[in-house]
């Protein structure tokens, strides 16, 4: 076993070292020409390694390298203060609030409609064709609207970001929750016929405890499409805030890498908050309230 | 189903009772029932039919009475709204009543389990929805700047159809299908290569599983500028969007069959090819369904927000950028039917072939 462990480690690392040397190679090809236009018409031609190793760090890079991304997220996160605009943590700390604020908007959505359609037989009927079909809706491409809209009313940008986000999100948890609901094993349930159990003592110690394996694994699934909604909610506001207005403006004023930068933080953050849900899992499974 | 313990029938009436009594329009010029004679008819019509239900109980008829005071009703507001005033208690009332008695309809009908009720009653409550919303906007004369009437949506879905069609074909058929097919196909291939070769997979994985938590749209950018601004840079972020969670599912679901079932496999020396196509592949079918149909989404939204970073004069994101500038609300909302009504149509078809190609498969659902 551990055995196996170590052999996945190593693969893991080979396998990692190959993704970094195909990255700088590849680089080195899309950037070069680049270079070879700026010394088109030197005198004395340069020699290829002194053009190769300038490909690997052109100042707008096609491709930018892994250690030019490492150098502007580590600037831009350590070089100025966490309030300024030029700050990578104040942008990050913007898109995840609202991030966390849609997800956590939408998932409780999602529990009480999960909850109001496997209790009313004529919600089920109607309401869940019209839930799937939601989500064909291409409501994220409004985002950048209903940001500009709402502002005009004088509404922060806040609320309008967290409830488009909110739309994305409030999906996943009620397919999970509508299936976890009615997830309850047969004898536990004969068991509360048994002691003649009120409907409320029925959900909140049998069907809800039942449910919540599939409420972490919903959950998981909104906070990723949380970041993305959150992202792309931020990208209208042009000279704003948070990471979608910087992708924007790097994508502008051509600083490649900053987009880059700005991905990264992206991931990070999605990263982040399926680990803290994975971490809320555990404590709660564990402590053997779901099985 | 006993309509007359159902308390909504009653409640219904009683609201109907209580908008005679209110203005039905905010003002001071206009006010009650009688000042909207047409309207007035149709709503003693709907309050008819409700105190038929009230006192003589459940008949045989129940839902064509159900639905005759939904119609009246339905009706009723349409000529309320032609006056062009701003509602006032009176009309909200009725509004009100209207949506109870559907949604005693829609409870009658979903206690009668069939075939056309499966359909029938998620477009009744859609309609529902429609209505509530048109009435709203009307009724309380929202600027159309903010959220356009469904009415409006139509007419200028109906009068635009050409220019959304040709925005259609650029950001649906041209970007995202192309990228939704290479997206698919690249991931299902790597998924493949990496049950093949075992030691491939335990390597490149993790990366993967790490990668599919990122939020692609954010390539947008990027793609925009290595391919330029026309379907090619759309179609490679939808691609790198839906890669990853084909990759995942096609993955999962090569992994389903069990110990025992790959024992028999080996005691037959079945090659690698036979055992992909007899055992592996079928019973991935539902996860490589599934991932299908999530990525059919997922394609529609990260083409249009694709070209908010640059396109040519045509395309859904463009269209929806320009006429937002321009005030033009009902056309941005048409857009969105029109992606809605693609992205469904979509949906609906991989989920009809999901039903036909699964049908015999034991690990289904």
């Amino acid at each position: 076993m551990l055995e196996q462990r170590k052999t996945d480690l190593a693969l893991i690392g080979v396998a990692g070292l190959a993704i970094l040397i195909v990255w700088y190679v590849a680089a080195l090809a899309l950037n070069f020409p680049q270079v070879m236009v700026i010394h088109a018409r030197d005198d004395v031609p340069l020699p290829f390694t002194s053009l190769a190793l300038e490909a690997l760090r052109p100042a707008r890079p096609v491709l930018p390298t892994v250690d030019q991304i490492a150098t502007e997220i580590f600037n831009t996160t350590f070089g100025h203060s966490v309030t300024s605009p030029r700050s990578l943590v104040h942008h990050s700390a913007i898109t995840l609030g609202t991030a966390v604020a849609g997800t956590l908007l939408g998932a409780t959505f999602g529990l009480v409609l999960a909850t109001a359609i496997v209790h009313n037989r004529t919600l089920e009927v109607s309401a869940m064709p019209l839930v799937i079909a939601s989500q064909t809706v291409p409501i994220l491409a409004i985002a950048p609207m209903a940001v500009v809209l709402f502002g005009n009313l004088g509404l922060s940008g806040f609320v309008p970001k967290v409830l488009i986000t909110s739309y994305l999100c409030f999906f996943p948890v009620t397919i999970a929750m509508v299936k976890g609901l009615r997830s309850v094993d047969r004898q536990m349930s004969e068991l509360f016929e048994t002691y003649a159990a009120t409907d409320r003592e029925r959900f909140f110690l049998l069907k809800l405890p039942a449910s919540l394996p599939f409420l972490f694994t919903g959950l998981k699934i909104s906070a990723a499409t949380g970041v993305v909604g959150a992202i792309v909610s931020e990208m209208p506001t042009g000279g704003g805030v948070g990471l979608g207005a910087r992708l924007l403006s790097g994508s502008y004023y051509g600083q490649t890498v900053q987009i880059w930068a700005a991905l990264v933080a992206s991931a990070a953050i999605s990263i982040l908050l399926i680990w803290i849900v994975t971490k809320i899992e555990r404590r709660f499974l564990v402590a053997g309230l779901g099985r | 189903m006993n309509v007359h313990r159902q308390p909504a029938i009653g409640l219904a009436a009683a609201t109907i009772l209580g908008s005679c009594l209110l203005p039905i329009w905010d003002g001071s010029e206009v006010g009650f029932w009688i000042d909207a004679p047409l309207a007035a008819a149709l709503t003693a019509v709907q309050l008819i039919a409700l105190l038929i239900l009230v006192f003589f109980g459940p008949v045989r008829v129940t839902p064509a009475v159900l639905l005759v005071a939904v119609v009246s009703g339905s009706a009723a507001q349409y000529f309320l709204l032609e006056a062009e005033f701003v509602f006032g208690v009176g009309g909200w009332l009725a509004l009100v009543a209207t949506m109870l008695c559907l949604w005693r309809l829609l409870a009658w009908l979903s206690a009668h389990p069939g075939r056309t009720v499966q359909i029938l009653v998620p477009a009744l409550f859609f309609f529902g929805w429609v209505l509530c919303w048109e009435i709203a906007v009307r009724g309380a004369q929202i600027s159309p700047v903010l959220l356009p009437a469904p009415s409006g949506v139509l007419n200028a879905f109906v009068a635009h159809f050409p220019i959304l069609w040709s925005d259609a074909l650029q950001t649906l058929f041209r970007s995202a299908l192309r990228g939704y097919a290479m997206g698919c196909t690249c991931g299902f291939g790597l998924a493949i290569l990496f049950d093949r070769f075992p030691v491939i997979g335990r390597a490149f994985m993790p990366y993967c599983t790490a990668l599919s938590a990122v939020p692609m749209v954010g390539l947008a950018p990027i793609m925009v500028m290595w391919f330029g601004f026309g379907w090619e840079s759309k179609a490679a972020v939808v691609c790198m969007v839906t890669f990853f969670p084909m990759l995942i599912n096609t993955s999962a679901g090569l992994a389903t069959p069990d110990g025992i079932q790959r024992d028999l496999m080996r005691s037959y020396n079945a090659s690698y090819g036979t055992e992909l196509f007899m055992l592996k592949l079928p019973s991935a079918v539902p996860l490589i369904v599934t991932a299908l149909k999530l990525n059919s989404t997922l394609a529609i939204i990260s083409a249009i927000v694709a070209e908010f970073f640059g396109t040519p004069v045509f395309g859904m994101g463009f269209r929806i950028s320009v006429e937002l500038a321009r005030m033009n609300l009902d056309l941005v909302w048409a857009t969105i039917v029109m992606g809605a009504l693609v992205g469904t149509l979509v949906y609906g078809g991989i989920s009809l072939a999901e039903r036909v190609t699964t049908s015999r498969n034991p690990t289904a659902q």
